[in-house]
């Protein structure tokens, strides 16, 4: 078993032996005559800029939401830029003097169902207009992706009409059932490209034995398509997290708010800010985005540049 | 012999029968109906019939709790005596001008450093789009407490290192607010650009750049002639997607300044939004927010149409 292992990674490593050569010969920056410290100054400080612009305001969170009270409005005696006395004050306050878990959970409940909502509906709508191929099919994927092109901040103003005649107001099902207009196009733009990728052929054969269509659906397209959907579902999510007019304009009582609305309007209130809690807040509800989307992150890229390439 | 009968028996096992719902769902046409339905069905009725009634509601003087009556042009004509709303028109063509020109700028500028052969560079790409996944609000926030006026660490660090003797401001008088709200824009687009700028480089061939160099072409000569145009779809594409939504941005201009000062950074979206809802004037909000939809089709068609003309044109040169 080991031995076999052994043998398996000295084979790697035969294998890999000559690539470190290759790609350099074919490396664009191999065929110009710059040095290595002209390398570094044309694309290592330039780098190492764009990664500290645009990561410091989190590093800043972080610090901000750690920092007791005493150091925070006080440069003269501390060090900005690092705690001294790291306190979990303002989380303790966030957990248990606020309605934050409770914001959290109404978050994750709005983000997942409509994800599910607009996955289902966004599979079967690209499905049929990729594979069914009826007529004007192009005609009605170009209307889905036009709908994109439609932003919320156009629509929330009817959208707080109808939902207040619906008797949604102030009620988590506003936001499932608002959110699907701006994920569905996207969903449905994402999945046709990914069904595109999937030969033709093995639904054919599967007609040719005799399968139905949603057979063929469910037993064949389906389980090939599942990365395109793991995108679609990560995208839906973070979109959904993210979203915050609507959230604004449909909810108005305290515990049903979403994370992004209710620490604004929440937890800014008088003339003194709590400036620990709110980055506190900030820094725990970016926290699931950033770990969801973490595990997924190849998946995203792909499916990001994929549908760019379109 | 009756031994050598029966294992083909075996073998045709008989298809079972469709029930009928099987068999209707596949007759085609109720098959394309019954698929685009939940899609379809959920657009028409939360997309297109609020997109016709923000229209309509533009035309009436409606509040909130009360249905309102035809008045015409009305909100329109107060809305072009209104200085806040020409104000809001302002700011939104210049943070749409200015965000889409510095995102474009530092976002290439990244992508090409990043078409580099560098170590880590999946993991670089991770780190990069992290201000694009977390919540616009969140690092609204996260600005807000940067541009403090007390408290704001970039005021420290210039204040330290004696280039200042005063705490910059910010977000307190009209222009620094408005330029403070740009930089926050810009930040939050450079990923999205870079991202997708850098897969648009990625299926650029090596060989153009081998044929440029035999041929003695200085490396701005390789951007000009090679990367830039063969850029230019995807560039037209992210362009078109990043003006309309900045154009209509309401998030992070919310969270920052709400408007303010002396409502100098208003959006036309946050002034729709502070006129509509807190306001309760739905009519008027309504007429600001359709007021965008003017601009938004000239941006499109305007970024659409120029690059995709300028790409059929280096086609047909190519050729």
């Amino acid at each position: 078993m080991t031995d076999a292992r052994a043998a398996a990674t000295t084979a790697d490593d035969h294998g890999m032996a000559p690539p470190p050569d290759k790609p350099q010969a074919t490396a664009p920056e191999a065929l110009s005559w710059d040095s290595r410290s002209r390398r570094v100054v044309t694309i290592y400080v330039p780098l190492a800029c764009f990664l500290f612009i645009l990561l410091f305001p989190f590093y800043w969170m972080s610090v901000t939401a750690f920092k007791p009270n005493a150091e925070l409005y006080d440069y003269k005696t501390y060090n900005p830029f690092w705690i001294g006395s790291p306190t979990l004050d303002h989380i303790h306050l966030l957990l248990f003097k606020t309605d934050y878990p409770r914001w959290l959970w109404t978050t994750m409940i709005v983000a997942f169902c409509s994800t599910v909502l607009s996955l289902v509906a966004s599979t079967l709508a690209a499905y049929a207009i990729q594979r069914l191929r009826f007529k004007g099919s192009q005609y009605v994927g170009l209307a889905i992706y036009l709908a994109y092109l439609v932003p919320p901040s156009i629509l929330f103003i009817p959208l707080a009409t109808m939902v207040f005649q619906l008797g949604l107001f102030d009620s988590p099902l506003a936001l499932i059932l608002t959110y699907p207009t701006f994920l569905i196009p996207f969903c449905t733009w994402l999945l046709i490209g990914y069904f595109k990728s999937i030969p033709y052929e093995l639904e054919e054969c599967a007609l040719i034995d005799g399968a139905t269509r949603v057979q063929i659906l469910w037993r064949i397209t389906l389980p090939l398509a599942v990365p395109g959907l793991i995108s679609a579902g990560i995208f839906s999510f973070t979109l959904s997290w993210n979203e915050f007019i609507y959230a604004l304009a449909f909810i108005q009582s305290t515990e049903k708010k979403t994370v992004p609305v209710a620490i604004l309007t929440e937890l800014v209130t008088g003339d003194v800010y709590q400036w620990g809690a709110l980055m506190a807040g900030s820094l725990l509800g970016s926290i699931p985005v950033a770990l969801f989307y973490s595990f997924f992150v190849d998946y995203y890229v792909s499916s990001l540049t994929g549908a760019v390439k379109e | 012999m009756t031994q050598t009968q029966d294992p083909p028996l075996a073998w045709t096992r008989r298809r079972r029968e469709l029930n009928w719902l099987e068999r209707m769902l596949d007759w085609k046409p109720l098959l394309v109906v019954a698929c685009m339905l939940p899609a379809v069905g959920l657009l028409m009725v939360f997309l297109t019939y609020p997109l016709g009634l923000g229209i309509w509601l533009a035309f009436t003087d409606t509040q909130i709790g009360r249905k309102g009556v035809w008045v015409g042009l009305e909100n329109f004509e107060y809305m072009l005596e209104d200085p806040i709303f020409w104000n809001a028109v302002f700011y939104s063509v210049f943070y749409t001008g200015v965000a889409t020109i510095g995102k474009f700028g530092l976002g290439l500028w990244l992508a090409l450093l990043l078409n580099n052969h560098l170590p880590f560079k999946s993991l670089l790409r991770a780190i990069i789009l992290l201000p694009w996944i977390v919540p616009t609000v969140l690092t609204a926030i996260a600005f807000w407490w940067i541009y403090n006026p007390q408290f704001s660490i970039i005021s420290y660090v210039l204040i330290e290192l004696g280039w200042r003797d005063t705490n910059v401001d910010f977000i307190n008088t009209a222009w620094s607010a408005r330029w403070s709200l740009i930089a926050a824009n810009v930040w939050r687009g450079i990923p999205f650009v870079a991202i997708s700028l850098l897969a648009g480089l990625q299926t650029i061939s090596p060989s153009l750049y081998e044929a440029a160099m035999l041929d003695g072409s200085t490396p701005w000569q390789r951007f000009r002639y090679i990367t830039f145009p063969m850029l230019l779809p995807i560039l037209a594409i992210v362009m078109t997607f990043s003006i309309i939504f900045t154009f209509t941005d309401f998030q992070l201009v919310y969270a920052i300044t709400r408007g303010g000062p002396v409502n100098s950074t208003h959006l036309l979206a946050t002034l729709a939004f502070q006129r509509g809802i807190p306001g309760g004037q739905l009519g008027e909000g309504a007429a600001i927010a359709v007021s965008m939809i003017p601009f938004l089709v000239f941006a499109t068609l305007f970024s659409y149409f120029a690059l995709a003309r300028r790409k059929w044109q280096q086609g047909e040169g190519d050729d």
